[in-house]
């Protein structure tokens, strides 16, 4: 076995130990009898094992393929997003350490499931670095970043949990419809992974002809059924499904398609589980957190923030603007990705002002601990995929 | 406004809510609190005092939080903005005309709206380094109006405070205690590292106030680095030059002065996918090439200070180094940039005279698409004489060949062939895969044998004496922002009155589970009387509201 292949394997050992994981923390903290936390302590403690193993296991995955490709594997979207993933579980293990809620694994395993099984979505193959990522600099900068951003996700986790406690989900409200809308999202993101991996197993490929947005004829491979066609597409191959609509240049119908096939299948997942059970998707969740201390997870929300906020200042920021003078010549440009981490940390600075000036804590810092989460997921998902950049190496 | 007095006879500045110096409320407002407002010590600050003059109005304006943060918010969402469409700098167009043409082309009306309100040079506009600047007003005035009283207050601490301050206190706690319970409190205490200070029947402890000004050294950090932000306005401070330079050239240095750069090779690879790069193998295979190296080899020249100018046979070898992506040049605070390049640019042509017919030759001439020669001697004493050079010809006006560039991208030549044969000489225009015979039939054709051609390196030079400055900034950021996260400022007031009763206050910015450690220690040590945290059971009370609630 290869090392890049042992790499793969140990990264499938990580993915299953998480998914276990997450049903030990679910059942540990709803075998809770009111009042006691006698199950959380039992069996948090095999849950918070298997995490572990499961994090050793995805630290291996990491190491081996950054021994296989000689370089950090933060180079492209696969990788980076996989690490997202790793360094998510290694900020949660760590708050476990400090605060022992099990209740937030039950929480930020399945994110970090999802997040591996997205960024699984493309190419893995181990790829060579282009010159201007040749540089120590890839692993300082972006291993700063992806740890920095695990641990502001927690917040978000703690958040989540937060306000699925004190929601009022029997009445009509905007909090409600928005921690459904969070819902939701996720199951999205589930969609788009369960339609990719559909047509990928079914290898769908169907390639157009097209006119791009110089001007110039350009080719694309479709991997799923073109809901839309390029800017004056034609058909490449035979029986390819003709598109239902044409967009204008600027738009990239391919990956519009794949969205729309995201949305398309998310939806109807989640309308099955509410269908199913019969209620809101975050109804589903609450009898889980009954139990939770709310003062802890607004500590905890805050916690992540004290120290996710300088990693992220550190390495988002200060190691960038370093990197980007030697390799750009200018420590700062206005690209989108700088402009989206500019933003990230602009945001979390008022958070901080706001709680530690204005005493918004509780539920509004809870608020915002997620949208801080949506704000790191566009600037990677969106910046990368849908606005061009210099660091769109996706 | 007044100064106020205290009823322990201390003189506070107008707008004290806790006396300086025993801590007894002096405000209505701060009298009816169960808890003191420690955030600022109680202490006098400017915006909370003054609100006549349009003066104290700005700087009551800046120094709100509210305020700072809605500039914060309203600059997050200006950026964001920014990156709907690309960034002028981003777009294939260098002129005015044409970048507002290629919104307009591209992205239909919405890019013609983005265009036209300025948003394509968002970053530069008037409006957003207004923001930024008013950002850094906030920054230095909402610091100052915090930072000063607050620094007075705790270099002024007294040890023994009023009952009435310590009983607002979040820890507090009164019982009968020892005799030996000050000395040993003030035993334990200096063990676990405080300061501790004491008067009469009273003690002081104290550690790590430094990081109670947390805040304010990273907010100095900023200011630093936008100020030097700002400096790069001034000439001398900045350099970003462009250098398109060829193999085999040497060129001036722009804004370099003395600084000459000769180009030997530049050279391109891409990954192979063979050999080592076997593992690569697949995503080779799947993208296309992939760029491995670009590296312009040069040689870095100096001009003594006393060469005549225009003198290029003194020049001194500096430095000859492989110029590459992420390994910049560096010399005297320059540094020069791998940033671009062109492959194959034409160098130089070569043809033979011949005649048509009997493709009888008087030799080769070759000419340099840079520097041409304009008169070349072949055998026989046959003479070709270049009239006009068109390096880059895209056709006639008016009869005349044009250029539309400097480059030799199509080069054309108005030449007059003269051999014995043809003394008066023969015009031809010459073109790549074309001649053209103005004045009739020729006798005599250059005839196309060979090009040679080199690859040019597009150079970046920057000189930033700013980067110190915006280095010690960020330095100074980071360690105001560890300061005042990781370190907590931990107080305790402790006194003993007359009858032996002990009373007790704590106080601490953060973490006051770890105060609370602390003071278990001490209470063990020294049988202090037992503590309560005053918020905990207001919190307390809200939460079982909240529980019933749900």
């Amino acid at each position: 076995m290869s090392l890049a292949d042992l790499s793969a394997n140990l990264l499938y050992v990580a993915f299953i130990a998480y998914l276990i994981a997450t049903f030990v923390f679910g059942g540990a903290v709803k075998g809770n009898k009111n009042g006691s936390f006698k199950s959380e302590k039992r069996w948090g403690k095999v849950a918070i094992t298997l995490t572990v193993i499961g994090f050793i296991a995805n630290l291996g995955y990491f190491f081996t393929r950054w021994g296989a490709t000689g370089h950090a594997p933060l180079s492209n979207m696969f990788e980076f997003t996989t690490a997202f993933g790793m360094t998510l579980v290694g900020g949660f293990i760590l708050l476990y350490l400090l605060y022992k809620t099990p209740v937030l694994g039950m929480v930020v395993l399945p994110v970090a499931l999802l997040i591996i099984a997205f960024a699984s979505m493309f190419p893995s193959e181990v790829s060579p670095l282009i010159p201007a990522l040749q540089s120590n600099w890839l692993a300082i900068h972006v291993s700063t970043v992806v740890v920095a951003e695990g641990v502001l996700a927690i917040s978000a986790a703690a958040g989540l949990v937060y306000l699925l406690k004190v929601v009022d989900l029997s009445k009509n409200s905007k909090q409600r419809f928005w921690l459904e809308a969070i819902m939701y999202s996720l199951i999205l993101v589930l969609g788009f992974v369960i339609s990719s991996t559909y047509f990928s197993l079914t290898n769908y490929e169907a390639n157009f002809e097209y006119v791009d947005k110089e001007g110039q004829p350009a080719e694309i491979t479709y991997n799923m059924p073109p809901i839309f066609g390029m800017n004056e597409y034609v058909a490449l191959t035979d029986d390819a499904m003709t598109p239902l609509a044409e967009t204008p240049a600027v738009i990239n119908a391919g990956k519009l398609t794949t969205v729309t096939w995201s949305f398309i299948v998310g939806t109807i997942l989640y309308w099955l589980i509410r269908l199913i059970a019969r209620k809101r998707v975050t109804a589903i969740f609450q009898p889980f957190v009954k139990n939770v201390n709310l003062n802890l997870m607004d500590e905890i929300n805050y916690r992540s923030i004290i120290i996710g906020f300088p990693l992220f200042s550190l390495g988002a920021l200060i190691f960038a603007m370093i990197w980007a003078q030697i390799a750009w010549s200018r420590f700062w440009g206005w690209d989108p990705k700088e402009v989206w981490a500019l933003i990230t940390w602009l945001f979390y600075a008022a958070y901080l002002h706001l709680r530690l000036g204005k005493g918004w804590q509780g539920e509004k810092s809870a608020w915002l601990a997620v949208v801080g989460f949506a704000i790191i997921m566009f600037n990677l998902v969106a910046v990368n995929l849908i606005i061009a950049g210099l660091h769109s190496y996706a | 406004m007044e100064k106020v007095q205290c009823q322990c006879g201390h003189v506070n500045p107008p707008g004290t809510d806790l006396c300086e110096s025993c801590g007894r409320s002096l405000t209505e407002k701060e009298q009816n609190n169960t808890l003191a407002d420690m955030r600022y010590e109680g202490t006098a600050r400017r915006s909370q005092t003054y609100n006549k003059s349009i003066v104290d109005k700005i700087w009551n304006f800046f120094s709100s939080v509210k305020i700072g943060v809605s500039i914060i918010v309203v600059l997050l969402v200006a950026a964001s903005i920014g990156t709907i469409l690309p960034q002028q700098a981003y777009v294939p167009a260098n002129t005015e005309a044409t970048i507002k043409a290629y919104y307009a082309d591209v992205y239909g009306v919405p890019g013609q709206i983005y265009h036209a309100l300025g948003f394509h040079d968002l970053y530069s506009s008037f409006w957003f380094i207004a923001l930024v600047g008013m950002l850094a007003i906030s920054l230095i005035v909402a610091s100052l109006d915090r930072f000063v009283p607050l620094y007075r207050s705790l270099k002024n601490q007294r040890v023994l405070r009023h009952v009435s301050f310590m009983n607002k206190q979040r820890i507090y706690g009164k019982g009968p205690g020892n005799e030996d319970t000050m000395k040993k409190a003030e035993a334990k205490l200096k063990e676990l590292k405080y300061n501790v200070s004491t008067d009469k029947n009273g003690l002081l402890a104290e550690k790590g106030r430094f990081s109670r000004w947390g805040p304010y050294v990273n907010h100095i950090g900023l200011i630093i680095f936008l100020f030097g932000v700002m400096l790069r306005m001034i000439p001398g401070f900045y350099v970003d030059e462009t250098l398109w330079i060829r193999e085999g050239e040497t060129r001036a240095i722009p804004d370099a002065p003395g600084y000459f750069i000769e180009s030997q090779n530049f050279e391109l690879e891409t990954y192979t996918g063979e050999d080592e790069e076997a593992v690569f193998g697949e995503a080779i295979e799947r993208v296309g090439n992939v760029a491995k190296n670009y590296q312009t080899d040069v040689v870095l020249y100096q001009k003594p200070e006393d060469s005549l100018p225009g003198a290029t046979d003194d020049m001194e070898v500096v430095d000859e180094y492989p110029i590459r992506v992420n390994q910049p040049l560096k010399f005297d605070g320059y540094a020069v940039y791998q940033m671009d390049f062109r492959l194959d640019e034409l160098k130089s042509m070569t043809f033979a005279l011949t005649d048509k017919e009997t493709e009888e030759s008087f030799g080769e001439l070759t000419i340099d698409l840079i520097n041409p020669d304009e008169f070349y001697e072949l055998e026989n004493g046959a003479t070709v004489e270049l009239l006009g050079y068109y390096p880059d010809f895209d056709g006639f006006d008016n009869g005349e060949p044009q250029t539309a560039t400097p480059l030799p991208n199509n080069p054309g030549f108005l030449v007059e062939m003269t051999t014995p044969e043809t003394p008066e000489g023969e015009t031809s225009f010459i073109l790549i895969q074309e001649t053209i015979e103005p004045f009739g039939e020729n006798q005599y054709k250059l005839s196309f044998q060979n090009v040679e051609t080199r690859d040019v390196s597009g150079l970046t030079i920057r000189k930033d004496k700013t980067l110190p400055i915006l280095g010690l900034g960020g330095l100074i950021f980071m360690i105001g922002v560890a300061q005042g996260m990781y370190f907590n400022h931990r107080r305790f007031w402790i006194q003993q009155q007359e009858d032996g009763t002990v009373i007790l206050a704590g106080h601490t910015n953060k973490n006051w589970f770890g105060l609370k450690k602390d003071l278990d220690q001490v209470s063990e040590f020294a049988s202090l009387p037992a503590y309560q945290d005053q918020q905990e059971e207001t919190r307390e009370q809200d939460d079982k509201k909240g529980a019933e609630l749900t």
